[in-house]
């Protein structure tokens, strides 16, 4: 038997007992990449030799009778958004093909602290941009539940790596979905915490007040074990909030009492699919007999969290991707002849489609005369969907509702159509609009056998709350044992 | 028909923290060594995050509260955007809409003989983080440019005057007023050799025509001025240039928008950057990587606490207090903050305001320049002078007598430390006799027994033989060098007279 048939937090709890080897762990998983991601694509880059040696290191810790950390071992696959020093980092960009940032990310800081081993980049939508991976400009990464679909995005390569069992956790972001819309269509779990929980410190950005670092795992409890060790606050990152970072894991298994959980009936709305809507309702009726109180909420600005959305985060990218002018780093042009040709190449020739897009909304959405009735007015909307939530969380301690409102969809099924693509984030957008935590636990699958998510919302810095609750609902069903066939 | 100049400053100063605005790298001037003074965070790449400075703020309020602006309790960092290859995220973090500060005046002296002054408005002063450098290839073999990134995140204030200036004079003035303050704060060293202090000129002129109408020339900024002089010869080559342009042409600002210009010191002209001032557009937003700053009453008061007090104020109060001259008060003024202390102290020992100002402008300023120090280093400290200037104001020692000991004060110091003391003032007077004797008694002893020792001369004397008198006298001052020679012949001659 394999290690990898284990749940992420089975094995999370035999490495930090010491019943299995770190060693034995990774070299099961990297066997697992060697068998599977020809198949899935979802690593860019594995350093086999580096990962071993990590586990290696742990072990040697351990027989030593050294502590170890929190992570004690477990190997964890990284989105390629975050700077490993001296790795290669290309955020899914061609721009950034041959670079190697000199410094950690934070988080990765955290996990190098907290004895995780670090598997390798997992592909993504180029500059975290999409919610398929057809924007990456490296490969296209398969759902492992059926090769023929989309693991969903842009953390496509970290949820595919999961659900795969090529990894048993790892770390994505999500700045309108990204971590929850792929766990939803891959069957696993995933986690974006509160804005300013996870220091975005070495994460590359793409809407610097949207973005946010969260784990993927096949269960609840490494999910926390993984935000645990990646939580907290970073002085390096201004808008890192200096609150203490509870431990989730010891309390996780505690349910949760008189537990009042809200439905957004715009999330239930005209284009949601039937059999995601009946599995999410099913949820919710396990929740009402473990004695959860469900009551109706509203979040009645929501219907313009999409239309908010695409014009604060590419308003941001366009400032944000600036930096990549082929001046300092990244691509440059072999042809120019002026320092304009020079950028207008650069650019031109490294970025895709879907990036230039985004480019030229936000660089309009900012431009003197349309500054006011586009971005600030955004930033209005913006600030209404986040008091619905507040009133709405005043009344209930979580709401609950679908991640997205189909499965997965077929590779190539809407890349020639981006609204169609947009819409797939509908449901996951309006947390990172409003700040707050969000998770997408398996609650089912459509009869063709494609995963369905549940989407659980808290208040902000109520992760516990969160983790607690999606473990209420874990412990009751049995979605995270299913694997896909190819694993 | 005739025109009135009208000249408004931008003025960039960067401030003397250790370490840059929104990073923990050296601020420290280091053109040889480039791009050793970096980080992810300045040099923009992925990921990396700002964090302001605090100290950067700080001294940013100190300035503002020094140019006499309202400081604002909420303020914001915004993002202004353009390529550049010396900007390496594609935006400078900056201030737009809710600058730290604004609405300030200077005091700008117009007549240094009276000590007149008139204020200068200023609009804002915001902070921002400096660009790199661009280093191009003047060997003229075409060579890559190079960008030099240690500069990169340098805490920078800029200041924005109301055109409230009304010549060339007045614009190195405002400059140098500028200079002045912000060195007397220590928010900023202004080196402009160094780039700490630079200035871009917006300057047209209002011509009243023969028939009474007034007209407006065209707008015209000349950018990236680094000394007083250039300052003040390029705004003088503009006002002259636009003049002629006007004469020549009639054009007005209606017909020609504002454009940029810069100036050429070898030749000493201003010549065309850009001609149309194109509507850049720098889509400003507030950058999402920072929060937004209150300043709470307390930590106002703080840095109010901190502040020294500002030139123009110590200027008029040496004028009254010291009963200096506006003149001497500003050459004492001008020459910083560390000069004007040591004046202070000087004047405050010897008790004498006007003696010290003279010491301290003409003395010690010479030996300054002599030895090209600084008064920091000025071997003579305030209390050793200040003793020797009341030894003359009290009439023990005559200034001439004061020079000499001054400078052997000066030459002794040459092979000794601790710098020159007091005793050894006495030392050398003592040495060389130079002491006035005031001490009547003693004068009055010796004369008695020079008087005793020579009845011969005072029988010549008596027989009315003037001359006599003179060996007596010699006599006296022998035993008394430093006694003042007509006073002793005096008190012989009473005496002789049966005084």
């Amino acid at each position: 038997m394999s290690l990898c048939d284990l749940s992420a937090g089975t094995l999370w709890r035999k490495l930090q007992s010491g019943e299995v080897t770190a060693v034995a762990a990774t070299t099961d998983y990297l066997n697992a990449i060697t068998q599977f991601d020809g198949q899935v694509a979802a690593f860019l880059h594995v350093d086999r030799d580096t990962a071993l040696a990590q586990a290696t290191n742990l072990d040697a810790k351990r027989s030593r009778g050294e502590p170890v950390g929190l992570m004690a071992g477990l190997p964890v696959a990284i989105k390629d958004v975050l700077c490993i020093k001296g790795e290669p980092t290309t955020c899914g960009s061609k721009m950034l093909q041959n670079f190697r940032p000199p410094y950690d990310a934070h988080v990765i800081e955290k996990l190098r602290a907290a004895d995780a081993v670090l598997l390798g980049h997992t592909n993504m939508d180029e500059f975290a941009m999409g919610s398929s991976s057809e924007n990456s400009a490296y490969q296209v990464t398969h759902n492992p539940w059926d090769l023929s679909r989309t693991p969903g995005g842009s953390s496509s390569g970290s949820a595919a790596a999961v659900a795969a069992r090529m990894a048993p956790v790892s770390l994505g972001s999500d700045t309108g979905g990204s971590i929850r819309q792929p766990a939803g269509l891959c069957g696993i779990v995933g986690m974006k915490p509160t804005y300013g929980r996870v220091s975005r410190y070495g994460l590359i950005a793409y809407a610097s007040s949207l973005d946010q670092v969260g784990p993927f795992s096949t269960d609840v409890t490494a999910a926390a074990a993984l935000l645990e060790a990646i939580a907290g606050h970073d002085p390096r990152d201004s808008t890192s909030v200096n609150q203490p970072v509870p431990s989730y894991t010891s309390t996780l298994d505690q349910p949760l009492q008189g537990l009042k959980i809200g439905v957004a009936k715009e999330f239930f709305a005209e284009g949601l699919d039937a059999e995601i809507e009946q599995a999410v309702r099913t949820a919710i009726d396990v929740y009402r007999g473990l004695g959860a109180d469900v009551r109706e909420v509203s979040l009645p600005h929501s219907k313009y969290s999409i239309a908010t959305y695409y014009l604060i985060a590419p308003s941001e990218a366009s400032s944000n991707l600036s930096r990549y002018d082929g001046v300092h780093y990244g691509h440059r042009t072999e042809s120019a002849t002026s320092l304009n040709e020079m950028y207008a190449a650069s650019r031109g020739e490294a970025f895709g489609p879907e990036v230039k897009r985004r480019i030229m909304l936000g660089t309009y959405a900012l431009s003197s005369g349309y500054y006011d009735q586009y971005y600030v007015k955004a930033l209005r909307v913006r600030r209404l969907i986040r008091e619905d939530f507040d009133k709405a969380f005043a009344d209930v301690d979580i709401i609950a509702g679908p991640v997205t409102p189909t499965a997965a969809f077929k590779i190539g099924e809407k890349s020639d159509n981006p609204l169609g693509m947009y819409l797939a984030d509908v449901y996951t957008i309006s947390a990172n609009l409003a700040g707050i935590p969000g998770i997408s636990v398996p609650c089912g699958f459509t009869p063709a056998g494609l995963p369905i998510g549940l989407q659980l919302l808290a208040a902000p810095f109520q992760e516990e709350r969160l983790l607690r609750a999606a473990r209420m609902y874990e412990r009751e069903t049995d979605w995270v044992t299913r694997k896909p066939a190819l694993a | 028909m005739h025109y009135q100049p009208i000249i408004g400053l931008e003025v960039h100063v960067q401030l003397q923290t250790q370490t840059k605005i929104f990073c923990g790298c050296s601020t420290a001037f280091n053109p040889d060594q480039p791009n050793v003074q970096t980080c992810p965070v300045c040099l923009g790449l992925p990921g990396a995050l700002p964090v302001l400075n605090g100290t950067a703020l700080r001294l940013a309020i100190k300035t503002a509260m020094a140019l006499n602006c309202q400081i604002a309790k909420f303020t914001k960092w915004d993002r202004k955007q353009y390529f550049y290859p010396d900007l390496p995220k594609g935006y400078q973090i900056s201030q737009y809409d809710l600058p730290f500060s604004f609405d300030g005046q200077v005091e700008l002296i117009t007549n240094a003989e009276t000590g007149e002054s008139r204020p200068i408005r200023i609009i804002r002063a915001h902070l921002e983080e400096d660009a790199g450098k661009n280093v191009h290839d003047e060997t003229g073999r075409g060579r890559d440019s190079m960008v030099d990134l240690n500069r990169a995140g340098t805490p920078l204030v800029e200041i924005v005057s109301h055109p409230d200036l009304r010549s060339a004079a007045e614009a190195r003035q405002m400059l140098e007023e500028l200079h002045a303050l912000l060195t007397y704060l220590e928010v900023s060293d202004c080196n402009m050799q160094e780039g700490s202090l630079r200035c871009d000129a917006n300057v047209n002129l209002h011509i009243t025509k023969d028939d009474g109408t007034v007209v407006a020339t065209p707008i015209v900024e000349i950018k990236n001025l680094n000394s007083f002089r250039f300052t003040e010869q390029a705004v003088e080559y503009e006002i002259a240039r636009q003049w002629k342009a006007f004469q020549e042409t009639g054009k007005t600002i209606k017909d020609a928008p504002k454009s940029t210009r810069g100036f050429d010191p070898d030749r000493g002209v201003t010549t065309i950057m850009r001609e149309k001032e194109e509507a850049a557009d720098y889509r400003y937003f507030p950058d999402p990587d920072l929060v937004p700053v209150t300043v709470t009453d307390e930590q106002l008061a703080a840095i109010r606490s901190e502040m020294c007090e500002a030139p123009a104020v110590m200027r008029k109060r040496f004028q009254s207090e010291y009963q200096l001259s506006a003149y001497d008060a500003s050459v004492i003024i001008d020459q910083g903050r560390l000069l004007a202390e040591y004046f202070e102290a000087t004047a405050k020992l010897c008790g004498d305001g006007k003696q010290a100002a003279n010491w301290v402008t003409q003395d010690v300023l010479r030996v300054m320049k002599e030895r090209k120090e600084t008064i920091a280093n000025f071997p003579l400290r305030p209390e050793v002078l200040g003793s020797l200037i009341a030894r003359v104001t009290q009439k023990q020692l005559t200034i001439k007598s004061a020079r000499e000991v001054f400078a052997d004060l000066l030459t002794a110091e040459e092979d000794q430390t601790p710098a020159p003391s007091m005793a050894q003032i006495d030392e050398i007077v003592a040495a060389k006799g130079l002491a006035i004797v005031q001490d009547d008694g003693a004068m009055e002893t010796a004369i008695a027994a020079v008087i005793d020792k020579n009845p011969k001369a005072v029988a010549d004397f008596q027989a009315g033989k003037q001359a006599a008198v003179g060996a007596l006298i010699g006599q006296v001052m022998k035993q008394l060098k430093g006694a003042d020679a007509q006073a002793v012949r005096e008190k012989i001659l009473t005496k002789l007279s049966g005084g």
